[in-house]
């Protein structure tokens, strides 16, 4: 009982501003790189909320999407990482 | 006990991930940010994922989060040297405050292959830097 209510006021609070905080990177970011790297933490930080998300809703099956959401960040970083050093190439 | 043991982790965890972010908020430059947060980041989430791996009874939910902390700590440091190496090379600026520079001149720019070291008459790294500290 403690514990979910320490998991509702505390952890998740914390994880949504640092969301925020992530997103102003991403619309300031001086370059592409940076908007790169600001996109992956988003997805990182995603992990830990579904995470949070799977003991508060006692539904286990939401860890398959953190798996999912695991994959997709390091292959977009790849690929965007890829595409830019190809692009300087030209 | 138990309860008390996931509230250290999680609140470790994250405030970690809080860090990670406030880095890449304030940090000058795009190296700077990079290093802070992959290491950060990985571990905020990983000691997340132990909390629901301790907290689940279950062998399929332990399972599933060792499997993504295990990918998590594979995959980031691969994903941020790519992006560090493509930011290296299409010039991205160094912080103004950066007193070496230690790859500079040994990357090829056309064959993108990194050399052992300088040739002895190649000597565009001292002034490399200090263009690119007066271009700032």
């Amino acid at each position: 009982m403690m514990l979910e209510t320490y998991f509702d006021y505390f952890i998740l609070p914390i994880l949504t501003i640092s969301v925020l905080l992530v997103f102003i990177r991403l619309l300031k970011g001086p370059r592409v790189v940076d908007r790169v790297i600001a996109l992956d933490l988003i997805i990182t930080i995603g992990i830990g909320i579904i995470t949070i998300f799977t003991i508060r809703s006692n539904q286990k099956i939401f860890l398959d999407v953190a798996i999912m959401l695991a994959l997709i960040a390091f292959l977009g970083t790849v690929a965007f990482s890829y595409y830019i050093e190809k692009k300087e190439n030209d | 006990m138990i309860d008390i043991l996931i509230a250290v982790l999680s609140t470790i965890g994250a405030l970690a991930i809080f860090f990670a972010s406030v880095g890449i908020l304030r940090m000058p430059d795009f190296y700077l940010r990079l290093s802070v947060t992959v290491k950060a980041a990985t571990m905020g989430v990983g000691l997340l994922l132990l909390c629901a791996a301790i907290l689940f009874p279950d062998i399929s939910v332990t399972t599933k989060a060792f499997a993504i902390i295990f990918f998590l700590i594979i995959t980031s440091p691969i994903s941020a040297h790519m992006i560090g190496r493509a930011a290296y090379f299409t010039d991205t600026p160094l912080w103004k405050g950066t007193i070496v520079d230690e790859l500079a001149g040994k990357y090829d720019k056309e064959t993108h292959e990194l050399k052992d070291e300088v040739h002895p008459d190649d000597t565009v790294t001292e002034q490399q830097l200090s263009n690119k500290n007066d271009a700032e």
